[in-house]
């Protein structure tokens, strides 16, 4: 008998092992923006809550690079990065915030709890800002340059050891 | 990469409430399931996008909006199409895809527009490009080596 007789079962082998492999590897719930290196699309939206600024396209093309945080007072991890923004705005950072579906009086009683890490805090209450960016959920952190292009995108929330990379790609934007 | 699995980075984001049928034998489970996933599914209380859940008034337009709603991915459910979810962002999308089409857009920049912000993976429509045109090429392959050993063998036999 020939040894090639044995050849479609050693492939239908390996096409079990293949497929139980993939099935045990972790699924990436995470989807990247197709946006970066595209300029920031046209918006103007309105202060997400009472005493703060709105956020427009116009604001990030001073030269300065900013971070573009969405995020929602209703986001749980959105809470555990709140620590990471003060770090990042007392390294000098400016931070606007795009606040997803959400209401005045939750965002003033967030930020009164949390901190207010924000020089601009918007209201995008149809996500239309969100998906135009390319962004899928909250919170994601942006990286725009000076010039009002996205240079780079953070999924989820900031951890301690997300801010070398953030300050980096900042710095890399200037 | 594995610092981005980390589950407790998937809390609060978008979540799908799936619509539930009315099945008795289910709902004890599903009271159960729904009770576990309240504290983790935080969702806003915002009212559903103009555009959610009203359809257009021309019905041409509405067709064209629905076929199109059936063939893109919920990007937070990433099991069901933005026309079968009832999460907020699924709604926030229909709201778009609804407002584009009245004004005119055709259905596929609608589509363009989704996938170049999102990927391929936003699109449920089966697309050969230079990373899928294997799906198309193996089997069309599979199927000539049949034929061929096929051909052969027969010929062999008539012989």
């Amino acid at each position: 008998m020939s040894w090639r007789v044995w050849l479609p079962l050693f492939l239908f082998a390996g096409f079990l092992g293949l497929a139980a492999y993939q099935l045990t590897q972790p699924k990436d719930d995470f989807v990247e923006s197709g946006m970066i290196g595209e300029a920031l699309p046209y918006f103007d939206l309105p202060p997400a809550t009472e005493g703060a600024s709105g956020a427009a396209t116009t604001d990030f093309k001073d030269g300065t690079p900013r971070l573009l945080n969405i995020w929602a007072s209703w986001c749980l991890p959105c809470i555990a990065e709140a620590p990471q923004l003060e770090r990042l705005k007392e390294a000098g950072v400016p931070i606007v915030g795009i606040a997803i579906r959400d209401r005045p009086e939750d965002v003033a009683r967030f930020l009164a709890q949390h901190g207010n890490p924000y020089t601009r805090i918007a209201r995008d209450d149809l996500s239309e800002v969100q998906l135009a960016i390319g962004s899928s959920g909250v919170p994601e952190t942006f990286v725009i340059d000076g010039r009002g292009i996205i240079r780079y995108q953070h999924l989820g929330d900031i951890r301690e050891s997300d801010v070398p990379t953030l300050l980096a790609e900042l710095e890399k934007a200037r | 990469m594995s610092e981005r699995r980390h589950p407790s980075k998937s809390w609060g984001r978008y979540r799908c409430r799936a619509r539930l049928k009315a099945i008795p034998a289910f709902a004890g489970m599903t009271a159960i399931f729904l009770s576990l996933a309240l504290p983790l599914a935080a969702q806003d209380s915002m009212p559903p996008a103009p555009f959610a859940y009203r359809q257009l008034d021309d019905p041409a337009q509405e067709a064209a909006a629905q076929d199109l709603m059936e063939t893109l991915r919920c990007l937070k459910c990433q099991s069901q199409s933005i026309a079968d979810s009832d999460a907020p962002m699924a709604g926030d999308m229909r709201h778009q895809v609804r407002i584009r089409i009245a004004a005119g857009e055709d259905p596929e920049a609608v589509r363009a527009w989704l996938v170049q912000r999102y990927g391929d993976y936003v699109s449920y429509r089966p697309e050969v490009s230079a990373v899928t045109w294997p799906l198309f090429a193996i089997p069309a392959l599979l199927v000539l080596i049949a034929a061929v050993v096929l051909a052969g063998r027969l010929r062999r036999r008539q012989s």
